[in-house]
């Protein structure tokens, strides 16, 4: 087609003998029926202005009785992308004559390139009139005579017999939840109460990939799924998982989900919480690395040259630690009547679960386990887990340490091999010894360190003032006059160092005498 | 010359035998129960050797009181700690209120053949710590207490007939364990020797403890150890520091591993038979199979000061890991519960433990021959009681082989002394005999003696050495210069 031209240019044509037809625009691929039988399928696909066929495959079909036709129709074929791959759906009745439990829904895969294979088969455990949608990578199966429909994830694990992988319905069978339409008439008559739409009426249309259309009160619907129900329906939590990171819309019902496995009522055991967090973590890595390989991709300057890197697209289901920190961990470490131990335990397997896939674990988490611990006077525990280092350093934390010191003395020591271990922290060390009076520790310090030219006179004079050592100011006193001569020629304080009360006070004490007298170059 | 364990070194044709210190004599006494003239034998709740006369355990016992009483006056709040005779030397610990222990430990001997043939006994007065022999006295009443609760509690449960049945119980065969004759330094300290681990093996074993005490929903406290160092500590400090004693000199050394027994050896009978996995009780029942088999555990009493708890002690163990397990003694513990932890806990376990060992060796790898002990040092850090010894080797009940010449282990007991003199931050150093250095740090709670040989050293050549070590072996940690 040529729009611009307006006109239709013939590009290509096949002869083929052809029953029917269907053709998916998602992903631009035409089915052909052939043969008498109808079931050998020839697939055309379309893309930039040529038509390129592919491997013909052909369905099986049940056997049945004598007396009926035996072919394929249209009816029972279906064409939809999952998990973005191109997908024909065969709903393969149930036959009377072999002994199969019910009707099937048969998956096969018709990948770009490469022959068609039959992937999946989806039991549906019974018979009638069926119909199939595709919403959310989820395969929807209503059946008129009951008047409910089953949802299969073809992700989830099923049965696999080394070549083709049966799946079951992910809940039990239930109704699509009825609409209320509200019936608009002429403004004159009063308006009447809606009217429920009529479900699984035989007037039902269904189109791929998530529409019905109900002809007799003339509506056309999307198909939607709601999660939240599910929560409660599937009682497996390792399970519950697989199914909702699959899905788009997820993220808030994962949380819930989170929420209640660690809830008074309904506490999970510590190895589903930990499968659990295991599972969201798996996710939240797989998007990281993603998110990694783009950066130093588009850093190297390859994202011209490749035109298909793109930043990946963070779905719903990466949850990362903000995430499960405001909407799970932070209420639930509130709750009063949660024993500690299993508090603790819970972040503990979170932190583990982070660890266990790399990836580094944020310092309000650390935070919230310190917290928790001193909550419940728990200090060895502290002491232990920062002995080990389970508890990455920071600054934040060593000054919580720092805080703590009234409650556990040891956390000033734990404070100060933090700081050591920073390295990028030695003026909070400096400023922790003087605020033990340690005055000539943190001038060694300094010292060692190579920083004691930068250092402010005034502030270790004032700390050595204040410990009210004379001795001790002196030694201070004497090694900044060195430091003076040393850099300026002169032991004399500038005037920018404000030393000068403590001058008078070295010369109160020790008298004039005993200033250091400028050695002459 | 240097002889750290047993007594006599060399052939006759030597001129000096040496006699090692020894235990002479070991009581328990309190002076409340026997006030009155004519009483004095209920002041004695043990004396050891119990076959002295009893006049003179009498004599013994109010020569102790007298000399406590009179240097009270001089020192009402520090009372007497130990009294130094030619002989021997007395120390004395009241643990409890009015409760007084006292140990009689005989000084060295060197018995020197005189010109005349007749032997002449010197007694090394100088040779013997003080500080270690009272911290030796201390850990007796720890170990005591671990077992037995305090003695007010066995006075409140059965007056003094129930402390006298516990005390002759317990000291009596404890007694036979002490070996005074290899006791140093870190009898003084008293440390946990820590295994180092990465973070993740180190998680890995926290959500382990955390699922086991979930499962064995009972379970009121959790240790690990592997190796026969700790990991992981439920009970607060001090419980801890005594458990860990009595686990790594007592209970390990006596059951060795039935893969390291030999093919005949008779631990490998009792084994039950299990394939599946490495565990077994340490404590507790041997055969799981066997209806009959008693499910009686070891009692100890920890948080003596505050909530006073008695509880099973269950150790079950996995190759090289071992897990305490601590029950509430008001609870039965029964085959069944013994059967279903060993299911439980046994396969994950022995995985672990075979996890541990393999990142352990990873590690031994990637650092390398860079962390090889050149050093000889001992660390110890007072707010955690980690020690660290490249000198003792092996921590065997009979005795704890050093690598270094006893005298030096002497000088480091001295630098502690002087230590705990002062609070401040101190370093010492100190030139031994023939090119030895010994140097003691103290910084902020933590300790560190490192002994150098090095020919014709200085000074200032020393203290780089230390200052190297400190860099290397102990980076993760703030040691003030």
């Amino acid at each position: 087609v040529l729009p611009e031209k307006r006109t239709l240019k013939l590009l290509k044509s096949h002869n083929i003998n052809v029953n029917w037809y269907m053709y998916c625009p998602e992903s631009a691929v035409i089915l052909l029926s052939t043969t008498v039988l109808e079931n050998v399928l020839q697939p055309f696909y379309f893309r930039a202005g040529t038509m390129s066929k592919l491997p013909k495959f052909e369905i099986e079909l049940p056997a049945a009785p004598k007396s009926t036709k035996l072919s394929l129709s249209e009816r029972d074929i279906a064409m939809a992308t999952i998990y973005g791959q191109l997908y024909v759906l065969f709903l393969r009745h149930h036959s009377r004559t072999s002994n199969s439990t019910g009707a099937e829904v048969v998956l096969y895969h018709l990948p770009r390139e490469g022959a068609c294979k039959k992937m999946h088969i989806l039991k549906l455990n019974r018979t009638g009139k069926f119909a199939l949608n595709v919403v959310d990578n989820l395969v929807v199966v209503h059946h008129q005579d009951t008047e409910t429909s089953v949802i299969f994830d073809i992700k989830l694990r099923g049965e696999f017999d080394g070549a083709v992988t049966f799946h079951h319905p992910v809940l039990p069978a239930r109704s699509i939840q009825p609409y209320q339409i509200p019936m608009a008439g002429p403004a004159a008559v009063t308006s009447q109460s809606p009217i429920p739409c009529k479900l699984y009426s035989s007037s039902w249309i269904v189109f791929q990939p998530d529409i019905i259309i109900s002809a007799s009160q003339g509506y056309l619907w999307n198909l939607q799924v709601k999660l939240e129900p599910i929560v409660k329906l599937l009682p497996d939590k390792g399970r519950l998982m697989d199914f909702l990171l699959q899905r788009k819309e997820c993220k808030m019902v994962i949380l819930s989900v989170c929420s209640q496995m660690l809830s008074e009522s309904d506490r999970a055991t510590l190895p589903v919480i930990a499968t659990v967090f295991d599972k969201l973590n798996h996710e939240y890595k797989k998007y990281l690395d993603a998110e990694q390989s783009y950066t130093m991709a588009a850093e190297a300057g390859q994202s011209r040259s490749n035109p298909l890197l793109r930043r990946p697209v963070r779905t719903q289901a990466v949850l990362d630690q903000s995430d499960v920190y405001t909407h799970v961990l932070s209420a639930f470490v509130e709750k009063k009547e949660m024993p500690h131990k299993f508090v603790i335990a819970v972040l503990m397997e979170y932190i583990r679960s982070l660890n266990q896939f790399q990836i580094a674990v944020q310092h309000y988490l650390h935070e919230l386990v310190i917290k928790t611990l001193v909550q419940h006077n728990l200090f060895y525990m502290l002491h232990q887990f920062l002995q080990y280092h389970v508890l990455s350093d920071s600054k934040p934390l060593a000054c919580l340490l720092l805080s703590l010191e009234s409650f556990y003395p040891p956390a000033h020591q734990l404070s100060l091999d933090m700081l050591k271990r920073l390295s990028t922290a030695n003026d909070e060390i400096v400023e922790v010894l003087l605020s033990k009076h340690q005055v000539l520790a943190a001038l060694r310090f300094i010292r060692g360190i190579g920083g004691h030219d930068n250092i402010s006179a005034r502030k270790f004079l004032d700390a050595a003032k204040q410990t009210e050592d004379n001795m001790l100011f002196y030694t201070i006193f004497r090694f900044f006059e060195q430091r003076n001569q040393r850099l300026r020629g002169s032991p004399n304080f500038t005037p920018g160092e404000h030393c000068e009360e403590h001058v008078a006070f070295f010369k109160q004490v020790f008298g004039d005498q005993a200033l250091m007298r400028p050695t002459p170059f | 010359m240097a002889a750290a364990a047993g007594a006599g070194a060399g052939a006759w044709a030597a001129q000096e035998k040496q006699f090692p210190p020894a235990l002479l004599s070991f009581f328990i006494y309190n002076p409340r129960f026997g006030p009155r003239e004519g009483e004095e034998e209920n002041k004695i709740l043990f004396y050891h050797p119990n076959e002295v006369e009893k006049n003179e355990k009498i004599r013994n016992v109010g020569l102790c009181e007298a000399i406590v009483q009179f240097t009270r006056t001089f020192s009402p709040s520090k009372p007497a700690k130990s009294l130094h005779t030619q002989k021997n030397r007395q120390f004395f610990n009241e643990p409890e209120e009015n409760f007084w222990m006292v140990m009689v430990v005989r000084n060295p001997i060197i018995e020197k053949q005189s010109k005349d043939g007749k032997p002449i006994v010197e007694y090394q007065e100088e040779e013997l710590l003080d500080k270690v022999y009272s911290s030796v006295l201390q850990q007796c009443y720890s170990m005591y207490k671990l077992f037995n609760g305090t003695f007010l509690k066995a006075m409140e449960d059965g007056g003094v007939k129930l402390l006298k049945e516990r005390l002759e119980k317990f000291f009596h065969r404890y007694l036979q364990t002490l070996h005074l004759q290899s006791c140093d330094l870190l009898d003084i300290f008293g440390g946990i020797s820590f295994f180092p681990l990465d973070k993740m093996t180190y998680l890995k074993i926290q959500s382990f403890i955390n699922r086991m005490e979930e499962s064995l929903n009972i379970v009121k406290y959790t240790a690990f150890l592997y190796n026969d160092q700790l990991i992981w500590s439920g009970l607060e400090q001090d419980d801890m520091r005594i458990l860990y004693k009595y686990l790594t000199t007592s209970l390990f050394p006596r059951h060795i591993e039935p893969e390291l027994a030999g093919r005949d050896s008779p631990i490998r009978a009792e084994m039950p038979g299990n394939l599946q996995h490495y565990g077994r009780f340490l404590t507790g029942p041997l055969n799981l199979n066997d209806p009959e088999a008693k499910c009686r555990f070891p009692k100890i009493f920890v948080n003596t000061d505050d909530s006073y708890e008695e509880l099973h002690l269950i150790v079950y163990k996995a190759m090289s890991a071992a897990v305490c397990f601590m029950i509430d003694a008001s609870v039965q513990l029964t085959l069944d519960f013994c059967r279903r932890l060993d299911s439980i806990v046994g396969p994950q376990l022995t995985v672990l433990a075979s996890d541990i060992c393999e990142q352990f060796n990873i590690n031994k790898r990637m650092s390398g021959s860079e962390k090889e002990p050149q050093f000889k040092f001992i660390y110890f850090n007072h707010m955690n009681l980690a020690e660290k010894s490249t000198i003792h080797m092996r921590k065997t009940p009979s005795v704890s082989l050093t690598s270094v010449h006893p005298d030096l282990m002497k000088i480091l007991g001295d630098i502690n002394s002087d230590f705990t003199r002062v609070d401040e931050d101190e370093e010492i150093i100190v030139k031994a005999m023939s090119d030895y250095w010994v140097v003691g740090k103290k910084s902020d709670q933590r300790e560190l003696y490192v002994i150098l040989n090095q020919k014709n050293a200085n000074l200032i050549e020393v203290n780089e050495e230390v200052k190297k070590l400190c860099a290397t072996q102990f980076n993760n940690i703030f040691f003030l210069d």
